[in-house]
């Protein structure tokens, strides 16, 4: 076990160092010059080839591409500095941190949603194999995944208030001011999101289902005489369920994308509103300070994953 | 197909059969044991004549504005109603298969292109190369998709084939992965030993004994990476970036300037969803049904695919 987890912190390096590479790239080939911007956002400084020069020297600009990398890096490790917002002249750190909890709230939310429906219709669906409720389980799980969820969105912020009078909650309040009024708010959008999650954990249940109950382990269990809701309880879900985890590391990077789009229908103060309200305002420091986080946090949780996944499976640590 | 009797376990009719014959067969095999499949082919094929024929198909212009039939719900006129300045939404939406059509396809094709050249050449030669591609693969798709798509359009700008490059590049390195793990299978097998014994160029290896023995998931991949694409790009839409205005386009119809409207006139949200839906519904049926009958080893690996709409 420790030689696996070893192995998995020393794979995460070069991740990390590549990913971090890419950020750099993105800063790198932004439009717009940093000294330009400078320049005319200061009055008293007359455009010259000394002052340009001497900004660049400033910024550490006249560097060669691979020392300015190790002070971006250093900044970031070291100082935990992000840059500062073009916008609002604010750090960058702080303010994607103050909207983490949002995002995570709503993310997590989904991902509960996500398993609690999914995993009983999967497990269904697997022991009535090709009867009807499993096609009605399986289209379900394939229109789930076909149906754009800004669309979802659009039609239960529009239709229910034509028909009824009905809109979804959406003044965020402080968590502690009111918890429950808090995770109303999230609990549509999150619904949403999760739905689309469960379409995929649906199938791939069902598919890890199948395959166990074919297991010699299930045969024996019968054979002893076990009840079914025993063997399938204790014996099948139980390993079917594993490879299932792999999947909320997957989940991570398409809950990121969706939480932008969710966040901007149901007007939720997030990482993805930061996001597009960035890109709106060119704020390019923040754009990329989110992209960076987001690369990161995604590296991450797929370790953490990684890591019980061997925990939990011996066969996946053997490996190699 | 008949080619991947080379695989071990795997026995295919070893019957010559003709290009034409095998298209054939399949067809046959598809209406036969993949109705759904078969519905979803069709419905394909009519999405692809509604994108090519759109200027036929629509009776007005994309852009073409009757002002004083604003808001017009479905009538006899109006197949789908009218939009807030009177553009007639179903010439819209068929307008719009065509946009989905053009990045779609495109995207699609230069991904697979993309995957084939990475995975191909990692999934052979392995060792160090393919270990330091592997981790750069990593870095790439530990990236959200939709958050790259958006922070490239804040560099590129929005635009057809800004969205088309970054999409292929997108969906091209993660598809590597899957290419490569074909090229690993296929590459232990007698007859590339064989040309490899007797000096056959690499590059005769690659193109004459590797890529014609993994059309099959690359085929699977492109039916699953249209469908991604057409998604992506409708929310990209959705959010303002996308292809820009007054371009038809179904994310863009569905976007935030005529959702005051909507309200008024709920078939303003509902009819671009429901195009989209249906589209990538019956590509995925599609997909599904080419899956079983031509690469039954993907089955069950393809749901990790699905997770990059």
């Amino acid at each position: 076990m420790q030689r696996y987890i070893l192995r998995r912190l020393l794979a995460v390096i070069p991740t990390l160092f590549f990913a971090s590479i890419i950020v750099f790239m993105v800063i790198r080939i932004l439009p717009g010059d940093a000294v330009d911007l400078i320049i005319k956002s200061s009055p008293f400084m007359e455009d010259s080839e000394q002052l340009r020069k001497e900004i660049e020297a400033d910024l550490g600009l006249d560097k060669p591409m691979h020392i300015q990398y190790f002070y971006w890096v250093r900044d970031i490790v070291v100082y935990r500095d992000l840059g500062t917002s073009l916008i609002r002249e604010t750090p960058v750190g702080p303010d994607i941190a103050e909207r983490v909890p949002v995002t995570m709230t709503m993310g997590i939310l989904a991902v509960v949603f996500a398993l609690a429906i999914s995993i009983p219709i999967g497990v269904y669906s697997a022991m009535k194999q090709d009867t009807i409720g499993d096609h009605v389980g399986r289209s379900f799980a394939i229109l789930g995944l076909a149906i754009p969820s800004f669309w979802l969105g659009t039609m239960i912020v529009i239709l229910p208030a034509i028909w009824w009078g009905w809109s979804p909650p959406s003044r965020l309040v402080p968590f502690f001011d009111d918890p429950f009024r808090y995770l109303s708010v999230f609990v549509t959008p999150a619904a949403i999101l999760g739905a689309s999650l469960a379409a995929v954990t649906m199938r791939m249940t069902r598919t890890m289902m199948l395959e166990v109950l074919r297991q010699d382990y299930i045969r024996t269990a019968r054979a002893k005489g076990l009840s079914e809701t025993l063997v399938v309880m204790r014996h099948a879900i139980r390993n079917a369920l594993i490879p299932v985890i792999t999947l909320i590391g997957l989940f991570v990077p398409y809950i990121i994308g969706g939480t932008v789009i969710l966040e901007r229908i149901f007007d939720i103060p997030g990482i993805g509103q930061l996001l597009l309200l960035a890109v709106q305002d060119r704020d390019y420091p923040v754009i990329t300070g989110i992209f960076l986080m987001v690369g990161i946090f995604v590296i991450s949780v797929n370790l953490i994953v990684d890591l019980s996944y061997g925990l939990l499976d011996p066969k996946v640590r053997d490996q190699e | 197909m008949a080619d991947i009797s080379g695989q071990a376990g795997v026995s295919a009719p070893k019957v010559r059969i003709g290009q034409r014959g095998r298209l054939a067969d399949f067809t046959r095999r598809l209406f036969r044991e993949k109705p759904l499949g078969a519905f979803g082919a069709v419905m394909c094929l009519v999405f692809l004549v509604t994108g090519l024929f759109a200027d036929f198909i629509a009776p007005f212009g994309y852009n073409e504005m009757n002002p004083i039939d604003r808001l017009k719900p479905p009538s006899v006129e109006y197949f789908l109603g009218t939009d807030q300045i009177g553009r007639d939404v179903f010439s819209r939406i068929v307008h719009g298969a065509r946009t989905s059509l053009i990045i779609g396809f495109s995207a699609a094709f230069f991904s697979i292109i993309i995957s084939c050249v990475i995975g191909i050449t990692t999934g052979y030669f392995r060792g160090k190369f393919d270990m330091l591609v592997q981790r750069m693969v990593d870095a790439w798709m530990s990236f959200p998709d939709l958050v790259v798509v958006i922070v490239a359009v804040s560099v590129f700008g929005p635009g057809m084939w800004q969205v088309i490059l970054v999409l292929s590049l997108l969906y091209g390195i993660a598809g590597s992965r899957i290419v490569r793990s074909a090229v690993l299978t296929v590459k232990e097998n007698d007859y590339v030993h064989a040309a490899e014994s007797v000096g056959v160029s690499t590059i005769r290896i690659l193109l004459r004994h590797i890529l014609p023995n993994i059309m099959a998931p690359i085929i699977v991949l492109f039916t699953t990476r249209l469908a991604a694409v057409i998604l992506v790009e409708a929310g990209l839409s959705f959010l303002g970036l996308g292809v820009p205005p007054p371009a038809p386009s179904w994310g863009g119809m569905l976007s935030f300037e005529g959702r005051s409207y909507m309200f008024q006139a709920p078939w303003l949200a509902i009819m671009p969803g429901l195009a989209i839906t249906f589209v990538v519904y019956n590509i995925n049926m599609f997909g599904d049904a080419l899956r079983d009958l031509l690469d039954p080893r993907m089955r069950g690996s393809g749901l990790k695919q699905k997770l990059d709409v």
